[in-house]
């Protein structure tokens, strides 16, 4: 890179101050913001790690047993004598069974078994459920910004300080029912738990990881214009850092084009005829099976900063499929197993959050409605789905996503006292298909 | 909208009638309800113009405030609801029976159980539309925190007797209507649309006379015909022949009937303060009583269409017969309306303005729990529901045509056996997504093991099949059963139990401090003519 910026330096530097505020800090409390692939694991492990050395015993919370079992497994894989406990439900099957190969895990579903353990890791759930007489002396909360509100208040009388670790950008937190009830209390308990936290403390200190590594050069700024208006970051690569390239040429055909076009230029648009479609729509399903297919078959190969000299292949499990809806995820993954494709991930946001992959393919949410609505508008939904990729992002969606914005504006009543929220969803839509025109491909059917 | 409110829909629109979205009534109806059908004025929150209220379809008690801005006229329309609403409430309070309910014991921190009263049954409020819930609260919030001359000799303006009382019963009926599934306040418009899917949208459902309208079309007319007859339709003199459900009334009956009315009625009044000897007293009088006389009229000719539409709704409702878990849910009402009977008789102050954080948490955990246990009754006590769940994949049904028994690897083996459906139906299924059966009343959980053919599945039961190696008799299914299996679950857990509001922790701002009682709402120039 000829640049004089140094994002390795940039980065390195917020993590010291985090640490710095986290172990040596006279606040309860420490928020750090991360945008997609900014190293927010790494930086929890290592504040626990830190902290465990300090002698301070330590909790962590989660929001997912998929997110402590990687925990556990990150923890260990830095530091195989730390004593770690892993609290899990009385459920069958409560955690990955590849702890059960670590000696210093120690697994229960009561907390008193693991009293005394350097760091004992559950999710907010499970906490929950917890009643100490003694408070940790530290926690960090995992993915605070997709916790709500009371999820934080159930376990907040466990812990004295705690470090907040999360990704402002990403799917709120929701309820499934109505709660414009407390919509501007600073405790609205269907608000995300950083939200209240910082109604009720302003004065912790705030930090953010200015530096993306999985996004690459060409997505970066995409993103971070969209979905992080006044908390920009940059990717940790260049441009020339990463590369895609297929051995087979294109066939000329829709999805072969834009594959193409998203190996050079990191995004690509595979824009269908306008019509109103069920959320299944069949033809959408289809073009984004077909895609999948192609970039399976064309013999994809990709090099990276990771090992510039060495292109790893596209594998299957490199590439995932995102989608707003489980219907829509369902169709898809019948019309791949009618393609003969497996091993590709197809999932909705919600549960792809967190997930890396070289290569998406993502159905549009607002493609083939007749309305906008709060739902399909939600920014995290669309930047979950569009902050996936290393390479490239492929988007299948039907014309005139951008007439429908224009003629239905957000309609949702404004509740008094409660913050705007930035960016708009409205806005966010417009600047994605913007940049997604540029790298239009059209298919007629 | 789910695919099956969808298909409905369209075949609403094509036979010109609404269709069934459900075989039962998911909601309690009570024998004796108290219908309240309000109006309110436009341009100031709360001002109540009438109301007809009453149990009795054919005797409905007519209120009305010739002059809604005067307060003294509106607390004497809110006594006269008063008069009307607590009799009826009071009626339920007494008859008890006994129940059971696991308390915490404060000396030993155990649970215990404790015999306490349960209302034998409850009071049941229904209102035309959802904007009438919203408005019941809102004369909750209004009434709650007023003063009597007796709480207090110095208030300026003192609430009558029992107006207060009225206002935190309001309030409770408006706060349990949040809560899924409940039937303390229903709204009609949610009851039918609950019940039938029209050919219009969800919005337009929320207008009673056009959802009616569609459900039970006159002769002759389709649905939509009907409908934009209901929306439309007026009169010479430009009145819309089905006025709106309310509490808002129409632009054209405020500025062309009600606004000369009231005009009417205020000069009379004037004249009458004016009058300078008897006999001309007597005649003023006279014209103000026929003013106010006019003014109720306009009023019950508003609200008597709504009403009637009301029990038409009623009727048509109780046609169908009661869902198997409603009496369940109903319960639940009836422990609500006892514990609020509890605190207003142990002498507890007035429901706050707003919830503290733990009472925010609860209330959020307690209706989400409510809603995921009514969509699941609801899709169990009806086959069409269940038909919807099947069709979005979220159930299956079909015949058993293979049982294995098989056994779980363990010191003690348990029953673990393979059970092969054939299911035309394409639940979203991943490996070991646990399904649940309804076997006596109680779910039986299994876990999915795999696709045999295209409409084969093998299911592995896990559990209620008895604690020794062989399964319990009946537990295990049989082949040739046909049997339903759901992806959700049919039965709730309790979430955590959170800290008491005096233990809220730092992140939420901490204990909120010693309760004060709350004042009075302040008087404010807006509050005097």
């Amino acid at each position: 890179m000829t640049s004089a910026f140094d994002p390795g330096a940039l980065a390195a530097e917020a993590t010291d101050a985090i640490l710095r505020d986290t172990l040596h800090g006279t606040h309860r409390g420490v928020v750090v913001d991360s945008p997609p692939g900014a190293g927010k694991s790494t930086l929890v492990v290592r504040a626990a790690l830190e902290l465990a050395d300090a002698g301070r015993p330590l909790m962590i919370v989660a929001q997912t047993n998929a997110q402590v079992d990687d925990l556990v497994l990150r923890l260990a894989e830095k530091n195989r004598e730390l004593a770690v406990g892993r609290l899990h439900s009385s459920d069958t099957d409560p955690y990955d069974k590849a702890l059960d190969d670590l000696p210093n895990v120690r697994k229960s579903a009561k907390a008193g078994d693991l009293t005394g353990l350097s760091v004992v890791i559950s999710t907010a759930a499970k906490w929950a459920h917890v009643k100490v007489d003694e408070p940790w002396r530290h926690a960090i909360v995992d993915e605070a910004y997709q916790m709500r509100s009371d999820a934080l208040l159930a376990v907040a009388g466990l812990f004295e300080r705690a470090l907040f670790v999360g990704d402002p950008g990403q799917l709120d937190p929701f309820s499934i029912v109505g709660s414009e009830q407390w919509a501007g209390l600073s405790y609205d308990p269907s608000a995300s738990a950083v939200t209240t936290l910082l109604a009720h403390n302003p004065e912790l200190p705030q930090h953010r990881l200015p530096v993306s590594w999985r996004l690459p050069a060409s997505a970066a700024p995409l993103v971070s214009d969209a979905f992080y208006p006044y908390t920009p970051f940059r990717s940790g690569t260049g441009h020339g850092d990463r590369r895609l390239a297929f051995a087979v040429p294109s066939d000329g055909s829709g999805p072969d084009r834009v594959i193409d076009e998203a190996a050079e230029w990191g995004w690509g648009l595979l824009e269908l005829p306008a019509r109103h479609t069920p959320r299944t729509d069949p033809e959408a399903v289809r073009a984004v099976a077909t895609v999948v297919r192609r970039l399976v078959d064309r013999g994809g190969a990709a090099t990276s900063e990771r090992a510039p000299e060495e292109p790893l292949p596209l594998t299957p499990d490199r590439i995932a499929v995102g989608t707003a809806h489980r219907d829509q995820a369902a169709a898809v993954r019948a019309a791949l197993a009618e393609l003969g494709v497996t091993d590709v991930t197809v999932d909705t946001a919600n549960r792809l959050q967190g997930r890396e992959y070289d290569v998406t393919v993502i159905l549009h949410p607002l493609s083939g409605r007749p309305d906008a609505t709060a739902f399909h508008l939600e920014t995290g939904r669309l930047c979950v789905l569009t902050s996936r990729h290393r390479h490239a992002c492929i988007v299948v969606c039907r014309a005139g996503v951008s007439e429908l914005l224009d003629d239905y504006p957000s309609t949702e009543p404004v509740q008094l006292g409660t913050l705007v929220k930035f960016p708009d969803g409205w806005e966010a839509n417009q600047a994605v298909l913007a940049r997604l025109a540029e790298h239009r491909v059209s298919r007629q059917p | 909208m789910s695919l099956i409110t969808t298909l409905a829909r369209l075949e609403a629109c094509r036979t010109g009638r609404a269709q069934p979205a459900a075989t039962v009534r998911h909601r309690h109806l009570s024998e004796r309800p108290l219908v309240f059908v309000p109006l309110t004025t436009a341009g100031e929150a709360g001002a109540p113009l009438g109301a007809l209220v009453g149990t009795d379809r054919y005797a409905p008690r007519l209120l009305a405030v010739p002059q809604p801005r005067d307060r003294d006229l509106r607390f004497t329309f809110l006594a006269e609801l008063a008069d009307v609403v607590l009799p009826y409430l009071d009626a339920y309070t007494e008859d008890v029976e006994a129940a059971e309910r696991n308390e915490t014991d404060p000396e030993t921190g155990k649970r215990v159980k404790v015999e306490v009263e349960l209302c034998a049954d409850a009071p049941q409020l229904i209102v035309p539309s959802r904007a009438g819930v919203d408005f019941v609260r809102l004369l909750g919030r209004s009434m709650r925190f007023r003063r009597t001359a007796e709480q207090d000799p110095e208030a300026p303006y003192p609430a009558p007797p029992r107006v207060p009382l009225l206002g935190r019963w309001l309030t409770h009926f408006g706060e349990r209507a949040r809560v899924p599934g409940s039937s303390l306040l229903p709204a009609m418009t949610d009851l039918l649309a609950r019940h039938w899917a029209t050919g219009q949208s969800t919005l337009e459902d929320q207008h009673l006379g056009a959802l009616l309208a569609w459900i039970d079309p006159p002769d002759g007319s389709t649905g939509a015909e009907a409908a934009l007859h209901a929306e439309l339709a007026r009169d010479p003199e430009g009145q819309l022949m089905c006025p709106p459900a309310g509490p808002a009334t129409d632009p054209a009956f405020d500025n062309k009937l009600l606004a000369p009315a009231i005009e009417r009625y205020d000069r009379a009044r004037t004249a009458l303060a004016t009058a300078e000897d008897g006999p001309e007293a007597d005649d003023r009088l006279g014209e103000l009583t026929a003013a106010e006389r006019e003014i109720r009229e306009l009023v019950l000719s508003r609200t008597l269409p709504t009403w009637e539409k009301v029990w038409q709704g009623l009727d048509l409702l109780r046609a169908l017969p009661d869902g198997a878990h409603v009496e369940e849910r109903w319960t639940r009402d009836r422990w609500s309306f006892t514990a609020h009977r509890d605190r207003i008789v142990a002498g507890e102050p007035p429901q706050p303005r707003r919830d503290d954080a733990v009472t925010a948490a609860n209330k959020l955990a307690a209706r989400e729990r409510e809603q995921a246990r009514l969509e699941a009754q609801e899709a169990l006590d009806d086959p069409l529901v269940m038909a919807g769940r099947r069709l979005s994949g979220e159930a299956f049904a079909g015949e058993v045509t293979d049982v294995v028994m098989a056994y779980s690897e363990s010191k003690r083996p348990s029953p673990r056996p393979l059970v092969t459906v054939r299911t035309e139906d394409r639940p979203h299924l991943g490996e070991r997504v646990r399904v649940y059966r309804s076997l006596g009343g109680k779910p039986q959980a299994a876990e999915f093991v795999g696709w045999e053919a295209e409409d084969l599945l093998v299911l592995r039961v896990v559990d209620k099949m008895g604690r020794g190696k062989e399964p319990e008799a009946g537990s295990v299914p049989e082949k040739g059963d046909q049997l339903c299996f759901t992806l959700f679950e049919h039965e709730q857990r309790g979430g955590p139990k959170l800290p008491d509001p005096q233990e809220t922790p730092w992140t939420h701002g901490g204990p909120p401090g010693e309760a004060a009682a709350e004042a009075a709402d302040p008087l404010t120039s807006e509050d005097v003519l």
